[in-house]
């Protein structure tokens, strides 16, 4: 069972969903074009499409990097010291939250609990977990994303 | 009352990547036992057990069965949901990592007792890292015959929490914007596809091989009158030992999160995540069940360095965020209550604000379309009624500054 089946073929609306994660996984997000297409391929409004694209978090409609940081803001990260884990990505990256790398090497942003309390303050970086980070572990984690 | 396993007897006990490990602890063995009755026996039994629903609602988790199966129709569905995403919670992600056959055989016999065919397991984006070993969980029953009655197919979340609301995650499921419906009809006449469909938590169906296996009756005399069985909690915040702990039901907050978390410096606790309550040290005795507190098992300390407003806030800012939109008083409610309590934040909150948080709180319970927004102004009522020091205090620091 691979991600969810190769679909990509599908025409049915109810696999819309399903397509625009397999288009953003292939495409790095969605542009303008990409959802035209679907649009057309499943016969359905492109404002349909857009609402869906831009409904869940994970997918976007604007340009990311090869890498996605994404750092958890909720309660029990932020009270162990979650801002502090933000300051350090900003600085080490030298690009503020919502922003990507000139390179494209990474995108920094910040999400909602990923469910990892026990091991806050945590962060995602595409579907890795890291937790009890630490600023000092930060260079170390980066590095082994290329 | 003790810390007991039977959600997750077999966490760190058998591999979670070989299915033989789990056999040999008794696996599978709840479903031959299921196979061996009628789909109404089966159901009668997880009726008898009085087990309820773990995602935060209670409803009976036989009763929802009954109605699905006696619904017209032979196309059904059961879907599980692991879209856990309450705050503070990742209860499932444990269960995941560490039992995927328990979940597996429990749906086999969900799906054998509703009539259905096919199963979901929609998994939030966040635990994608959790899907491989699912799948192959997935895989290794249906080599080994035991899903020769049903598929199961994992559906991925992509970022929602409101998803996690049960309607919301069948507009996913459909491929559309996960936003809640109007109800009734409700799922078990009118679910997945328009068809009758089982929506169960990751917890909830994890009790039910143990039932299956040991009977109703065992089951039955766990916990308390109206809350059987155990519950599985999440704790984290500001306590030295954070982690999934299961206990009886009906045992007390003090146990856990003293005891067994081994919190000592409490100012509030949030049971059940950002919908959920928000109480003060002094109610640490209250029993943790259905009848009293509970939620989806999220327990956050904070300790006396905390600010009330501060955590209110940013628990209303989630809320505002995670709001599908559909409905007004939750779209809009909450947006408003961001506002109001960043007044306060910034010291210019004043007595009529807390009128608008009150009024606007009986408002959003009574109008909103889904749990997210009949639930929003729990933190907000709840610290108006046990921190209510803490919005005077601001108010009075405004006046001072004034005169």
């Amino acid at each position: 069972m691979a991600e969810n089946t190769t679909i990509t073929q599908s025409k049915e609306t109810k696999d819309l969903l399903i397509l625009l994660a397999q288009t953003q996984k292939k495409c790095g997000f969605l542009s303008e074009e990409t959802l035209a297409n679907l649009a057309r391929t499943l016969d359905m409004s492109l404002s349909d499409v857009y609402g869906v694209a831009t409904f869940y978090s994970f997918l976007s409609t604007k340009p990311l990097g090869r890498h996605v940081i994404r750092v958890c803001k909720s309660l029990p990260c932020h009270y162990k010291d979650a801002a502090v884990i933000i300051e350090s990505l900003e600085k080490t990256l030298g690009i503020k939250t919502g922003e990507t790398t000139p390179d494209g090497r990474f995108s920094l942003e910040l999400t909602n609990c990923i469910g990892a309390c026990d091991k806050a303050p945590a962060i995602l970086i595409n579907d890795d977990v890291h937790g009890d980070l630490t600023v000092d572990r930060i260079p170390q984690i980066l590095q082994a994303y290329k | 009352m003790p810390e007991k396993r039977i959600v997750l007897r077999n966490c760190g006990v058998i591999d979670p990547r070989d299915m033989s490990s789990y056999l040999a602890h008794d696996g599978f063995k709840g479903l031959e036992k299921a196979l061996s009755l009628t789909p109404e026996q089966v159901i009668e039994e997880v009726k008898t057990s009085g087990l309820r629903g773990r995602g935060g609602a209670g409803f009976p988790a036989g009763m929802k069965w009954e109605l699905t199966r006696k619904s017209p129709g032979d196309e059904k569905y059961l879907i599980c949901n692991a879209d856990e995403g309450e705050v503070g919670t990742f209860k499932d992600r444990y269960i995941l990592q560490n039992d995927p056959f328990s979940l597996v055989e429990a749906i086999a016999i969900a799906g054998y007792a509703i009539g259905a065919k096919k199963g979901f397991i929609y998994l939030r984006a966040e635990y994608h890292y959790l899907r491989p070993m699912l799948a192959n969980a997935i895989d290794q029953a249906r080599a080994k015959g035991f899903l020769s009655h049903m598929d199961i197919e994992i559906r991925m979340g992509a970022g929602a929490y409101v998803c996690g609301e049960e309607s919301a995650l069948m507009e996913s499921i459909e491929g559309k914007r996960g936003e809640v419906r109007y109800r009734p009809p409700f799922p078990p006449t009118k679910g997945l596809f328009g068809k009758p469909t089982v929506i169960n938590n990751v917890e909830t169906l994890m009790n039910i091989p143990a039932i299956m296996l040991n009977g109703a009756r065992w089951f039955n005399q766990i916990g308390t009158e109206r809350s059987k069985g155990t519950k599985v909690f999440s704790v984290a915040g500001d306590v030295p030992r954070p982690g999934v702990y299961e206990m009886v039901l009906g045992s007390k907050l003090r146990e856990l999160v003293q005891d067994l978390a081994g919190a000592t410096d409490i100012k509030a606790i949030q049971i059940g995540g950002a919908t959920g309550r928000l109480i003060p040290e002094s109610m640490l005795d209250t029993p943790l069940a259905f009848e009293n507190l509970l939620g989806a098992g999220a327990i956050t300390v904070f300790n006396s360095h905390r600010d009330i407003i501060d955590i209110v806030y940013r628990t209303m800012e989630f809320l505002a965020e995670e709001s599908c939109g559909k409905c007004v008083p939750c779209r809009q409610g909450t947006e408003v209550m961001v506002e109001t309590l960043e007044r306060f934040m910034h010291g210019e909150g004043e007595e009529r604000d807390v009128k608008v948080l009150q009024e606007l709180s009986s408002t959003m319970m009574l109008t909103s379309l889904c749990g997210l927004g009949q639930a929003a102004p729990n933190p907000v009522i709840d610290s108006l009624q046990y921190f209510k020091d803490a919005y005077e205090s601001r108010i009075k620091a405004r006046g001072e500054v004034k005169v």
